[in-house]
């Protein structure tokens, strides 16, 4: 979905009553960001978004997070960056700024920083209790991050993550920078979703300077979408089964996810396909030879993928470690606006590719599956039956894709221009905000991965399992460190 | 399962031959690996993987390695958990200042003989995320580095054609270089 702004400066008042609708669950936190000396608010109802501004006037704003939890990390963020405080939040603590930058808030009103003050975990009490500190350099080869477990014996009482490792500072570098150099960042904020992060940085600027993609790109795109999605899907199942020490599916979906792989790079000549998408088109056309090799993929998982499932469906011991584990609320998942995966496999029926919708999904067939669990279990099947949706879009891409040109300039057009694009990552919906000067560069770039609103799902689902389920949990979500920390 | 199982003893592996060690690789090692550190590790080095700052590219082709067409650990190669079991220690990312003194405590608690692979653009010298507040620089900048892959993110058969430089190179002097 894609929108010129037509951004709403709001009163206190309005700002308040646009929390009560939060609160009551009438409409769905998107994002909140900061910006020069206010924070906007994307808000989702139905399949409408709307964004409302908040001038910090004297470099404040109320809360949002003290009526609706999941704008408290959010908020915690534009404190750290920003200096903007939420009035009436519940928890200040900075987040992201971890004490080693030379600089405070550093997208506001900087200032040198001084010796950190000491970071405070939440409390947990009780006889017996015992502290589990974990990362940020873990075991296996994974992103960074920390954290802190209590346990009482085997039992998760509270996990409580402290994220920030990998904050490369990708806002302040947007800005200023030329489109070209952006949508380099863009592509690098999270590698394993770069096709779909690419896409929405592409689709936010083309919102903004009101540019129309040539059909053949479009399809192209969607192709590299669902390639990606693909790639990762296969990666995880296999990851999450791994981590529940069934090797077979690992090496098994890890031969597909090379496939997929090896397919992209046929097609667009790049494994990830990193820098394929860029404002205004693609970068490249498909091979000559691309879309054999990606039907030659789609029938080799045809072939091998149902007789996994049935491996996956029929192992007891596999069974016996996924199903009832971890298991992530329905009423969390609404609150929280979790998307992907991990809102799918606890009843929440949002996929951005269906609504608020995007070229060329609006004119192709596919089911979005939804679950009730909320266990590991559901969030691998929700993976595997976006394998089979993900198959059939590429059917009907290569079938219908369009002839014609890839790519039309893209040029600023007078005045600052603002965009909006939501996108569906493989991980779930990503949203970008982009205004661009009057020079084409970039004024302010924000990019909001899904893993915000996973994230703290993943604290709440752990409680009350095991700590040797974490590994399990943990890849179950496999919420981003890179996009999350920015 | 049955099925699956026996379809794998009857097919021919999906391994592919290894590539041939990198000579750029081989000739920024020489300068960089001491004598008696390649005679005792010889022909098997355990590999410490460190994130410091990557976008987590480097990390999916890194884990590719391990796939039945890479097949690391069938060349001596293999991943190991900790620090303290690894004889190189392989980072990727620019280095941001949050992860910093991370990467130095990991590289410290990592036993001499050792090699440091800089894995990726970013790894270099911070790639697109240079200058910023928030970045440290490559990671030459916090750890000696004797060896840099470069790419975004490199393939998983640059990563083993570097990798077995590392490998051949220990293995060159010990046997009288």
């Amino acid at each position: 979905m894609t929108m010129i702004l037509p951004r709403t400066t709001v009163t206190e008042e309005d700002w308040l009553q646009a929390v009560d609708r939060l609160a009551a669950g009438k409409c769905t936190l998107l994002g909140l960001w900061g910006d020069d000396g206010c924070v906007h608010m994307a808000l989702l109802t139905g399949s409408d978004i709307a964004v409302l501004t908040y001038v910090c006037k004297v470099g404040t704003y109320p809360s949002v997070g003290a009526r609706h939890p999941a704008a408290i990390r959010l908020e915690r963020a534009i404190g750290s960056l920003f200096g903007f405080e939420a009035v009436g939040s519940p928890d200040t603590r900075p987040w992201l700024d971890l004490g080693f930058w030379d600089v405070k808030r550093p997208l506001g009103a900087q200032k040198p920083a001084r010796e950190p003050t000491p970071y405070t975990f939440l409390p947990a009490e009780g006889e017996a209790l015992h502290q589990i500190p974990v990362g940020p350099v873990h075991a296996g080869i994974i992103e960074p991050g920390h954290f802190r477990f209590t346990a009482n014996g085997e039992h998760v009482v509270r996990l409580e993550q402290r994220l920030g490792y990998v904050h490369k500072g990708i806002e302040s570098l947007m800005r200023g920078a030329s489109l070209e150099q952006a949508a380099k960042l863009a592509a690098r904020t999270s590698g394993d979703s770069t096709a779909a992060y690419s896409l929405a940085f592409a689709q936010a600027v083309e919102a903004a300077v009101e540019v129309k993609v040539p059909p053949r790109a479009v399809y192209l795109r969607a192709l590299m979408a669902e390639l990606e999605r693909l790639a990762n899907h296969f990666g995880d199942i296999g990851a999450i089964c791994n981590d529940a020490s069934f090797a077979l599916m690992h090496a098994q979906t890890g031969i597909l996810r090379e496939r997929t792989l090896r397919a992209a790079q046929a097609c667009f000549g790049h494994r990830l396909m990193m820098d394929a998408v860029v404002p205004g088109g693609v970068a490249r056309d498909i091979a000559a030879d691309g879309p054999s090799a990606v039907a030659a993929l789609v029938a080799e998982v045809r072939k091998v993928f149902p007789r996994l499932i049935e491996l996956y469906d029929s192992t007891a011991s596999l069974q016996d470690r996924t199903v009832t584990t971890g298991i992530a609320k329905p009423e969390y998942a609404k609150s929280f606006g979790a998307g992907g995966y991990v809102g799918r496999a606890s009843g929440r029926d949002f996929d951005a590719r269906r609504a608020p919708g995007y070229a060329p999904y609006t004119e192709l067939s596919f089911e979005v599956p939804v679950l009730q669990d909320g266990d590991v279990n559901a969030r691998v099947w929700i993976r595997i039956r976006e394998v089979d949706e993900s198959l059939k879009l590429i059917d009907q891409i290569l079938e219908r894709l369009p002839a014609g040109a890839i790519a039309v300039p893209v040029e600023a057009n007078g005045g600052t221009r603002e965009g909006l694009a939501l996108i569906e990552a493989f991980r779930g919906d990503v949203l970008v905000y982009v205004r661009l000067g009057e020079d084409g560069r970039i004024e302010r770039c924000h990019l909001r991965d899904a893993s915000w609103f996973q994230w703290p799902l993943l604290e709440v689902a752990i409680e009350g399992n095991i700590v040797a389920d974490f590994p399990l949990c943990n890849k179950s979500f496999n919420c981003s460190y890179s996009g999350h920390d920015l | 399962m049955r099925k699956t199982l026996l379809e794998s003893l009857t097919r021919g592996p999906l391994t592919e031959p290894a590539p041939p060690p990198d000579q750029a690789a081989l000739a920024e090692l020489a300068q960089s690996v001491d004598r008696a550190a390649r005679a005792r590790l010889g022909r098997s080095l355990s590999i410490r993987e460190v994130d410091a700052g990557s976008c987590n590219g480097c990390e999916l082709e890194i884990h590719a390695l391990s796939n039945a067409f890479y097949d690391l650990e069938r060349l001596g190669l293999r991943f190991v958990a900790s620090p303290r079991h690894a004889d190189v220690l392989l980072v990727t990312g620019p280095v941001t200042k949050n992860m910093r003194e991370a990467l130095l405590r990991t590289y410290n608690a990592t036993p001499d003989p050792k090699w440091v692979v800089a894995v990726g653009a970013c790894a270099a010298d911070g790639g697109v995320f240079a200058g910023s507040y928030a970045v440290a620089g490559g990671v030459k900048d916090v750890v000696p580095v004797d060896l840099h892959i470069r790419g975004c993110p490199p393939s998983p058969t640059e990563l083993l054609k570097g990798l077995l430089a590392v490998l051949t190179s220990a293995n060159e002097k010990a046997h009288g270089g």
